[in-house]
This record gives C-alpha cells, structure tokens and sequence, in this order.
C-alpha cells in the first residue's frame, strides 16, 4: 500500500486516494506513424527490475496527473513530479543517481 | 419555483458526535488560474473572505472559499439569488479563462460536532487522511475519501467539521456517519 | 475445583470466579484465565484432534502459536470456529465446544485414519487415492471430507459490528513486553507519536523470568513505565492488539479486540486499525520450540515456557509429575519453577554433555539432570503417562523408563521475525544460537529507501533481558529520529547480564532414531506432518522448501507453522545434506495470526456494503413501487409495476403508454460534464470522432468516444452552450470515467490546451418527456416557447417551465418526440411531481430502463455495453457516418486503420427477427457448418441485444454478423444452451420505421 506525495497540492496520498495510469513519458504515436511504431506506442511497455517512471492521478485528491520515479523492487520512491513533462526533470534524475550510483536513463521505447 | 430541497431533507444523527444534513447553500466551481487577479477578486468579492492555500478554506458562516485543486476553488454563499450571483461573478470574470458552474446541489454537507478527540476519531473510522491535530488543524480542507466515496473534510473549528459529498452518496455517508458515531473511544487523538 | 490449581498465578484474580462449559460440561475458573488455563485447571487434558489422523490432541502452548487447542466457540449468531483456547480470555457463561470429531472428542472414528496412517503419507492425495479411478470420487473423498476438516462454518449472520480506524504515526511498536515498552518510551520521550501494541491482555510479556530492572522488581518497572506512556500525550498504548502484517510504506493492519473477552459489552467486537507508520518497531518476542521425539504430540507433552506460563501467570499445574527435555538453559527455568511449587520433576534430560552452570544450580536445589540424554519416546493411553530415556546420540535404545503425566520440551526459540519479514526484510542463520535472526543488512525498506522496521529483544535474537532492554531503547530512539525527532540525552533502562551456556540444536531425538520412531514424530501436530513425511518428500524430489511445504502440508494450517517451520526445515536440510541457511525459509506472509471477516469487512456490511448512488427522484420511485435495476453504483428504475401487475407486464404497458401517449424517464444518471475554454472545440474533436468544432451554438450533436486503440469507450449527446463551452453527455455509468479519461487527455497531453472541464451530473435533475403528447405535457406545464420552431430537433434552450427555471434539450433515444428537461438537483423531486400532475389527462406513465432499452432497440440504437463490449469499433456498428472525414486525427483514428480494425471480415451490426417470432436468448451465438480442431462448430455471429417489442408484438434483437450487412435476408442458426434451436433472419437493425422526433 504505497504513499506518495502529490506534487500539486502536496499531500502525502494513500493508494486508496490514487488511480494508476502505468508508465510515464510515453510519446504518442500520431496518424502518420508506422505500424510498428504505433503497436509500440500502444502496447510495449518496460516492465523494468529497478528504476521505474509512471503515472498517477491524485483521484480521490485534487485530481492532477502527476508522476513518481519508484524502484520496482524495493518500492523506494526517488521523487513525484508534476505530468507536464517530457522527461524526468533533472532533481529527480540527480536523486536516484545519488541512491543508485551508476543508474543511467534509459532512452527510446 | 418551489424551495430546493437537501437530499436528505436535513437529517440527524446523534451519537458520540452529532451529525446533520445542513440545508442547501449555494455553491460554485471556478476553475482557471488562482493566481490572477480577476479570478481572486471575483471570489473574493462574492464571499467576502481571503482565497485560501493549499489545502485549506476561508469561511465566515455561510460564505466560504474552499481550495479544491491548484486552478479549482469552490465558493460558498447563502441559498439566495444564485442567478445573480453567478452573473455577477461571469462580470467579474470576464476576459480571462474560466470555466465557472453553478453547482449548489450537487452536493450535500454534512456537519459533524463533537467535543475533544471524538469528532477527529469518528472520521478517522471512514478516511486514510491523518485527521492528527498537528497534520489536520482548524481551518484545514481536504479531498479524501469516506470509505469507498469521495469526499471532502473541512475543519471549521475545534469541534465542528464539515463533510462534503455528491449528492446521490447522501444516504450512504449519513449511514457511515452514524456507524462512525456509534463507535467508543480511541484514546488516540 | 480441581487439583490442578495451585497457588500464585500473577494474572487471575481469585475473587472473580467465572463459569463456561466445555462440550456442555459445566466447569470453573477465573477472572485472567485463558480458555486453555481454565480447562488444564479442570484437568481437560484432552482438548481436540488432529486433521489428517484424528489423533488426541492436547494444549502445547500458552500463546498465538497453539496448533491443537482450537475450538468452536459461542453459538448462533455469536458462533466462531477454530478459536484459539490459548488466547481467547475467559468469560462468565463462555460455551466452547471442540472440533474435529465424530461422533464425540472421546470416542471418534476418524481415529482409523490413525491406524491406516501409512496409506496416508506426505503427498497422499495425489498418490494413495488415484487407482482405480472411480473409487477417488465415490470412496475415498467423501471419507475424507466428512472426517476431516476443522470447525464449523458459521450459519447464522454475525450479530457483533466491528469497525475499522486509519491513523498515521512515526512510530509503531508491535509487542508490549520488556524490550518493546522501552522502545516506545524512548521515542515517545523523543516526541514521537508513537502506537505501541501488545497482543494479549498484559503488558510485559514473559515476566517472570526478567531479572530486576533500573533496580527495581520487573514488574514494578512495567507498571511505572505503562503509566509513564499513558501520561505521554503522543502515545497510544493498546492491549488485546494484534499486529497482523506489514506492508510497503510503513501501511500496517492490526486487530484490536474490544469485547471478546466481554461479549455483553458495548460497541463494536473488534475494530481494524490501519496504521501508516513511519517506522515499525517489532519487539515480537520469539516462540518456543518442540523437540521431535517420538510420541511428541500426546496430550501432556508441552512447550517447557508454557508449562511455566500455567504455573506462574494461572497458578495452574499441568503435570503432577513432569520430565523436563531440554537442548539449552531456559528448560530448566521451568523445573525451578516446578520445584518451586512443590511439584515433582523427577529428571531433566539435557542433551548437552555439558550443560554448565546451570546444571549445577539444579542439582544444588536437588534436581535430578541427565547431561548427553534426551526421549527416545513417550506413550500413553491418549495422554503421557511414562518417558523413556535414551542417550541423545544414539539410536534410541531405551537407558530408563520413568513414570510421568507431563513432558516440558525446551527445543530452543525461533525470533518472532513474521513482521520484519512481511515486507521483504532477510534473515540469516545464527549457527551460535541456531535461529533464524533478522539480517540488519537487509531491512525491509521504507518509501524514502531506508529500514522502516527494526527487530528489538528476542525477536532479533536477543533472549535476555538487558538485550532486550538495549536494543529495544536503541530502536525507540532510532525510530524518533527517522521520523524527524531529536530524542534528549539520557540512559535508557537497564537490566544485569545473564551468562547462559550455548544451546546444542536438536532436530531429530535421538538423533539416530530408525525410520518407525521418525514416524511417530510430529512436526506440524495441525496438519499432521511428521519427520518421515518430511524425508519422505525430499526422497520424492520434493526439495525446495516451498515444495516441501506444499507436498507434505507442513506449516500451511491455521497457525501457520509457527511450532513447526524451523524443525521443518532443518530435518529437510539434514536429509538433503545440507545446511540450514542452505535450504532457507518458507515466505512468511501477513497476517501474523488468523483474523475474522468482519474486522476485514468492518462497516462494509448490509447497507453500507457499497455505495448505492440514489437521483433526486429516488424516494419517490421508491413509492411508486420501483423494480430496481443496479447501473454502476446507480439504482434506476428498471419498471413501475403495478399491483397485480408482472415486471414484464408493466414493461409493456410503459412502451405502449410511451409510444401512445407520454411517458416519463428518470435521466438524472446521465453523465454531464462542462468543457470551456478557448481551446474547448479543437479538444472535443480529438475525443469525439465527429466533429464538434462545428456545431452551433444552441444545438446539440450524437458523439462517440474511442479509446487510443480504437475501441468504443463511450456515446452520447454533446450541447455547445456558448463558443467557448460545451456540455458533454456520457452514458449512466461513465461520467466519472469518461471526466478521468477528458483529464488525462488534458493534463498529460495537450496541457498547452486552454481548456478546463468539470463534471456536474450531480448538480442536475434530468427528465425525459417522451411520446406523442410529450409537448402537451409540457405546455400543461406552462412556460417556455418549445414549438417546433423555437426548440427543433437537436437543440436545446434556457428558460421557465412550470415556474422551475430549466434548461431543455429536444433529444431522442427513442425515436418519439421527446425533450430533456434538466433542473437543479434539489428540484427535480418537485418537477417530476409536476409533470406527473400536468400530464394526467394524458395518460402520463414514467417507465423505466428496460422500456428504454426496448425502445431504443426498435429503433436500431446501440447501447454501450451490449452493442459494445471493449473490441468493437464504430464501424462494426455501422456509425461510419458519426467519423469525421475531414479531421486529420481524434482519439482512436490511428488504431481504426490498423490492418484487424480494417479487416472485412469483422463483425458487424445487422438486425435479427427470429422465424418464429420469439426471443433469442441473450449472449446466443451464431453458427455455421465448419468445425474448429475440437470438432465444435464455428461461429459467425452473436447477439448482443434481444428484446420482445411490444410495438411490434415479436422477438427483436442486434447482433454482430460477419459480413452481415452484405447477408440481408440470410437465415442463421442459433444453437440454445438447452440443445434447442433458433432461427433468424438477417434484416436492417431498424425495426420500427415510422414516427417520431
């Protein structure tokens, strides 16, 4: 039963007050793209042992989408921040390079 | 027209803490930037209380200001002329991106009384909100859930929280409520 | 009363008897007694039998670890079975009855099973019982079943309430002995707020063997120091508190029994506390060990600290005459005890050859030890009644016979680690004390990647007093840090070492015992496994301990191998070869012991099970007799029969009425959700597959909703109110959904977009005025101009009606002439009232949802959900004409091109009008003549709604038929699940053509 902290209104949420929206940063696939890009796009999805970006939504809360840089194993939360992104916002990146030296952000689908 | 009615007809509950359906008032939702003046000053205009932050609300009797999200308030007032109030606020809100709603009777309120710890102790009973003196202090809002419903908690002051749930839940959180009240003592908060 | 009360016993309270019954026998005890003291006070030596052999089975145990003890306790509403007598505090008119027997305790005949116990070894489902085949089922199944088996499943509703309670904390501390009152107290001083726990009714846990602390009687310390917590604002300190599990992020589960013990009490019987906490500290204490000797599960061999715990905390003797075995010092702590009382212990049988110091000091009280020696059995007629002794390292040639009526075994302690390891903490095996310990090096971790639980006292190990006084002080002030407190200088309580001579384990006694003696050596007594079953396994290729457990049983009853897990698995390590460490544990999995359904369910029970989401009209639909019809959490009416009238019936009539005259719908349900701003059109045509940017201002338009894969998710009638805003509406179960789903698009997409959106189904009262006379009705009413030319078909205005200020819709879903009025909420009680009054004359009926569904169906509408099921595409539907052909994208395009979505040979709508004019039956497939690989036949269609149309006066249905709109005419077969037949013809999913709108 995981807590983690809405970055929006900053509380610190139970999972019962949170809706899973799987993995962040997922770049939509668009009309012109490629059967196989779109199939990615729709169902490829890490399933990562260790450092994982996904989304949640604050549901019983204010509502707001945000995401949370967990670790798949040990449940360690590296940081939440706010779903208006492309990427992880580099404090974030810095947190889990600090707990899991060597880490390395994988890129691409 | 003929007055509105609550969905409960205003009912009550006493236990270890009092609970009643209060009587509708009118409320809206105002969505848009909390940060620009238009929008702070319609709200606080119509209500005559200070926007709250995060978390929290303003109230004086009736009125009120409720922070629902970072660009959503919901405002309180007396069950009056809502027709001239929302085009009153439309006025003040014009130009600026909005979404403002009538929604007095979209929910119900409940107000829960209780001396001491038992009135943080029976919501407790219903929400993983940390109602803890230190965490959930008077004037503090917000949005959890009652069980298996959403809902919104507001600490009035020291003795007096105000429950704030849709509509059509109205039966089943006066039910859970009542189940809450009706447990003993913590001696936890 | 009996003999077998002695004197002392710290917690009862002589001047309280109470009575209670035990199979209707009426006996006495005391106020503090468990269940279990009080019947060894009656001499109940006998108290169950076992699972698999229906062997006689005694109390071993004094605490949550009791394997035989469990009993049918109250009656009626108040029945429970599998009750541990161990732990269930006596009460003034208790009735408990024990289990697993027939036809009574003493005389069972599933004690046969005992005889047959070699045709029923570990593994023997899958092997004694398979040949010849039929028997499985006619003979040796029933026979099981009925013999075996635990308590009684309850058959009355429970009659107790029981609640649930969320609290956060820093600092919860499981176990309110020694070590974990200094734990709270040390972060409670800190500041901390702090939970502290104690699962039975006493703080101290086992106190009588504590030394002094801080130079005072232990006693005395806990006393001051539970007074001290309870002055401190920032604790809560709870007896009778389970704690059941941990579980990521600090989230734990405990039971609080509040009148089990006082079952005429107030309030709820047990309440569930859900605790957040920032960090855990388990003072959990450790369980005690059985030896395996052979005869080890007859009625009168005990734990040694539970045959202390009788004596000392019930003043109750189990044995007159009692064997103390040991393999470490704590064994003879009970035969000082024993001594003590005057009771005999005529030797102590130590399996070390050099016990030390502690063999001195029972020979200096005139105790008899046998250094080197263990059992090589004990026997008896259904309880101890002689031991034979053996030296411990042979093959059990018997050296001594003594004549006993009790055994207490001292096998060493096992750390209580369950809640270290609930949440995925290690442990390592410590060689020197031979137990598993809590490894510090891998914790169990919090959300922040630190220890979130740390083990205090003998759950890490630490059997002594001063240890567990150290680290449970050490781990108080560890958790108030963590959690952001700065604990004052100060020393924490303080306890004088205890020096003890090293256990020597021993998991087999003797330890060359022959297969018949490891045979009779019980490990699991619940379940019946014993040392041979266990090599029996590891023979058998069963070596993983999680094989082996399941193979044989071994720990999976209800006390889930807390006696049985470590001797288990060490008698596995030994006949693997192996060591221990090697082999490792079984997952320890919450909860710690069993806990009931209701605290589970707390207040989730009767009309609180689920939320039933009422309308403004629901009252009154209530009086008008409603039949109901559940839609998500929504109740909606699903008819309004009258008396004498068949819900059937009355469908008809209100499709009839409808179609006749007027008819009233409760559209309250329906979804409503306000999309503004200046980017609200561009956003509506990314989620609709039509266009919507399009639409003007006062009219309204049908739209479909996709998912990103291309499926039908929603439908419904969007309204542009102004330029920049829209009013959505989604199906009756899908206005929470499709709001997340509008959100998400928004905040995780296009948050460039300047948009906002805001569900408001509930701050409106919805009808549907529908029929011929539908604008009679509402011009009875009175008010606003709703003429064909001020309100056409799909368009919508403001305005007065009936003195209610409204906003109507001119919408259809049935094909007549129909508006929508909506009103505030808190009117729409008054207006449905007025409408039923102003459409009197008019033959005004409301109807419900299965007269809409029919309805719509002779319409040729879809239903999300029956026309739609999560695969289906428009296009399957024949909605191509609701696709946009000039937009570039909306949600769902992309996938629709997909080469499956495109492929011709979908499924698609068509309607089905039975030969005969009956219904099909519902969910019906249709076949053709091929056959698949299994011989059964293809199918090429289904049914997806089926209706009988009083219009019509026949059977209607939709369905998906493979190229079905190219079939018209086509008759299909449609097999029943009864082996009937039915036959329908392919025609336009249209069925009635005229009228309406």
């Amino acid at each position: 039963m995981l807590i983690l902290t809405c970055p929006y209104c900053g509380v610190a949420a139970d999972e019962t007050e949170l809706a899973p929206g799987g993995e962040a940063h997922l770049t939509r696939a668009g009309v012109e793209s490629s059967d196989e890009d779109f199939e990615a796009y729709l169902f490829q999805r890490k399933n990562p042992k260790g450092v994982h970006f996904e989304r949640w939504r604050h549901a019983n809360g204010c509502g707001k989408w945000f995401h949370a840089a967990r670790c798949t194993v040990t449940n360690e939360v590296f940081g939440t921040y706010p779903a208006q992104t492309l990427e992880p916002p580099k404090e974030i990146l810095d947190e889990i390079v600090a707990r899991r030296p060597g880490w390395t952000l994988e890129t691409g689908p | 027209m003929s007055e509105p009615v609550s969905a409960l007809g205003g009912a009550v509950f006493d236990g270890a803490v009092k609970v009643t359906e209060l009587p509708p008032r009118a409320m809206f939702s105002l969505k848009g930037d909390l940060a620009s003046k238009k929008i702070v000053k319609a709200a606080t205009g119509l209500t005559g209380v200070d926007l709250p932050g995060p978390n929290s609300a303003n109230g004086a009797g009736e009125n009120g200001i409720l922070w629902m999200a970072p660009d959503e308030i919901l405002l309180m007032g007396p069950r009056t002329d809502q027709a001239t109030a929302a085009a009153r606020l439309e006025k003040a809100l014009a130009g600026t991106h909005h979404l403002l709603a009538d929604v007095s009777d979209a929910r119900s309120v409940f107000l829960v009384e209780g001396e001491g710890s038992a009135l943080r102790e029976a919501l407790a009973r219903l929400t993983p909100a940390d109602l803890h003196p230190e965490a959930f202090p008077v004037g503090a809002f917000r949005r959890t859930r009652l069980a298996q419903v959403p809902a919104a908690l507001w600490m009035r002051d020291g003795s007096a929280v105000e429950v704030l749930v849709f509509r059509s839940v109205a039966a089943y959180v006066f039910g859970l409520l009542g189940h809450a009240a009706a447990g003993g003592s913590l001696s936890h908060f | 009363m009996s003999a077998r009360r002695i004197d002392g016993g710290r917690l009862i309270d002589r001047t309280k008897p109470l009575r209670f019954t035990f199979n209707g026998r009426k006996m006495e005890g005391f106020q503090g007694d468990t269940l279990a003291s009080a019947l060894l006070a009656n001499g109940q030596m006998l108290v169950g039998r076992s699972f698999k052999y229906h062997r006689p089975r005694g109390i071993v145990t004094a605490g949550p670890e009791e394997p035989n003890a469990l009993v049918n306790l109250g009656k009626d509403k108040r029945f429970e079975p599998n009750a541990r007598a161990t732990t269930t505090e006596l009460f003034d008119g208790l009735e408990a009855r024990s289990q697993n027997h027939w036809p009574s305790l003493e005389r069972d005949i599933g004690v046969l099973n005992d005889r047959f116990a070699r045709f029923l070894p570990a593994g023997f489902y899958y092997k004694t019982f398979i040949h010849p085949r039929p028997f499985w089922k006619h003979v040796f199944e029933p026979f099981i079943r009925q013999s075996a088996g635990l308590g009684q499943a309850p058959r009355h509703r429970d009659g107790d309430t029981y609640e649930h309670v969320n609290v956060t904390v820093d600092v919860l501390v499981s176990g309110g002995g020694i070590s974990g009152l200094a734990a709270a107290l040390a972060a409670g001083k800190a500041g901390a707020r702090v939970l502290l726990v104690e699962q039975s009714a006493h703080w101290g846990g086992r106190l009588d063997d504590a030394p002094d602390i801080d130079g005072q009687p232990a006693e005395t310390w806990v006393a001051e120091t539970v007074a001290a917590l309870t002055n401190l604002e920032n604790v809560t300190v709870k007896l009778r508190t389970t704690h059941s599990g941990v579980y990521d992020h600090g989230y734990c589960l405990a039971v609080e029994r509040l009148t089990d013990h006082d079952p005429l009490g107030p309030g709820p019987r047990q309440r569930l506390w859900k605790v957040r906490a920032g960090r855990i500290v388990a003072a959990t204490g450790a369980i005690e060990r059985p030896l395996s000797f052979a005869g080890n599960d007859l009625p009168g061999v005990m734990l040694a600290a539970a045959v202390r715990d009788y004596l000392t905390g019930y003043g109750v003797a189990p044995g007159r005459r009692t064997v103390v075995v040991t393999n470490n010092d704590d064994g003879y702590r009970t035969a000082f005890a024993l001594k003590d009382q005057g009771l005999e212990v005529p030797l102590i049988l130590d399996a070390r050859s050099d016990p030390g110091p502690v063999a001195e000091a029972a020979r200096e009280l005139g105790l008899k030890v046998a250094p080197g020696k263990g059992l090589a059995g004990v026997s008896g007629k259904g309880r101890v009644e002689k031991a034979a002794v053996a030296a411990i390292d042979g093959s059990g040639a018997v050296l001594d016979e003594l004549a006993c009526d009790c055994i207490a075994m001292a096998g060493g302690w096992s750390p209580a680690v369950h809640l270290w390891s609930h949440a995925g903490g290690k442990l390592h095996w410590d060689e020197t004390d031979a137990m598993f310990v809590p490894d510090p090096d891998k914790p169990p971790l919090g959300a922040d990647g630190k220890a979130m639980v740390r083990c205090v006292g003998a759950a890490a190990g630490e059997l002594g007093a001063a240890e567990a006084l150290e680290t449970g002080w050490a781990a108080g002030l560890w958790a108030a840090t963590e959690t952001g407190h700065k604990p004052k200088r100060g020393a924490g309580p303080k306890a004088e070492p205890d020096e003890e001579t090293p256990i020597a384990p021993v998991w087999v006694m003797p330890r060359g015992a022959d297969p018949e003696k490891r045979a009779k050596m019980w490990l699991d007594y619940q379940n019946d496994v014993k040392v041979s079953d266990v090599e029996l396994a590891q023979r058998e290729g069963y070596e993983s301990v999680e094989h082996t457990k399941r193979y044989t049983t071994l720990g999976m009853a209800t006390d889930q191998g807390k006696l049985s897990n470590i001797n288990g698995l060490a008698v596995l390590a030994d006949a693997r070869g192996e060591p221990i460490p090697a082999v490792g544990t079984t997952t320890f999995r919450p909860p710690y012991t069993p806990l009931t359904m209701g605290a589970i369910a707390g207040e989730a029970r009767g009309d609180l099970f689920q939320p039933i989401r009422r309308t403004p009209m629901h009252e009154h639909h209530e009086r008008m007799g409603a039949h109901w019809e559940p839609v998500g959490h929504w109740r909606r009416p699903y008819a309004f029969p009258r008396s004498g009238e068949s819900v059937e019936e009355a469908v008809n009539r209100e499709i009839v009425n409808t179609r006749q005259n007027v008819g009233l719908l409760d559209a309250s349900t329906l979804g409503k959700i306000l999309v503004k701003g200046p980017d609200a059109a561009r956003f509506l045509d990314m989620l609709y597959t039509g266009m919507m940017s399009s639409l003007k201002p006062g009219r309204c338009r049908y739209g479909l909703m996709c998912s990103e894969n291309g499926f039908l998710i929603d439908d419904g009638v969007v309204a542009r109110i102004d330029e920049d805003t829209f009013l959505c509406h989604t199906t009756t179960g899908g206005a929470d959904r499709i709001h997340a789903h509008m959100e998400e698009w928004l905040q995780t997409e296009w948050w460039d977009w300047q948009v906002h959106t805001l569900n408001i189904t509930e701050a409106w009262a919805q009808i549907g005025v529908v029929g011929p006379k539908a604008r009679d009705l509402l011009e009875a009413l009175g008010g606003m101009d709703l003429s064909e030319e001020a309100l056409p078909f799909m368009s919508w205005a403001d305005g007065e009606i009936g003195g209610f200020k409204a906003r109507i819709y001119r919408i259809s879903f049935s094909g007549e002439l129909s508006y929508e009025i909506a009103v505030d909420a808190g009117h729409g009680a008054a207006l449905w009232e007025a409408c039923l009054d102003a459409g009197e004359s008019l033959g005004v009926m409301p109807y419900g949802t299965e007269a809409l569904h029919v309805m719509r169906a002779e319409k040729g509408f879809i239903m999300i959900g029956d026309e739609t099921d999560g695969t289906v595409i428009p296009q399957d539907l024949g909605l191509s004409w609701a696709i946009s052909k000039k937009k570039d994208d909306y949600l769902g395009k992309r996938a629709q091109d997909r080469l499956f979505m495109t492929d011709p040979n979908r499924w698609k709508l068509v309607g089905l009008e039975t030969l005969d004019g009956s219904v099909l039956p519902e969910g019906a497939y249709a076949v053709d003549d091929s056959k698949n690989a299994n011989g059964q036949r293809e199918t090429q269609g289904r049914v997806t709604s089926t209706y009988y149309s009083p219009s019509l006066k026949r059977g209607i249905a939709m369905g998906l038929v493979r190229h079905g709109p190219d079939r018209m005419g086509e008759v299909l077969t449609f097999p029943g699940v009864d082996g009937t037949e039915t036959k329908a013809r392919i025609v336009e999913p249209v069925f009635l053509k005229e009228a309406g709108a």
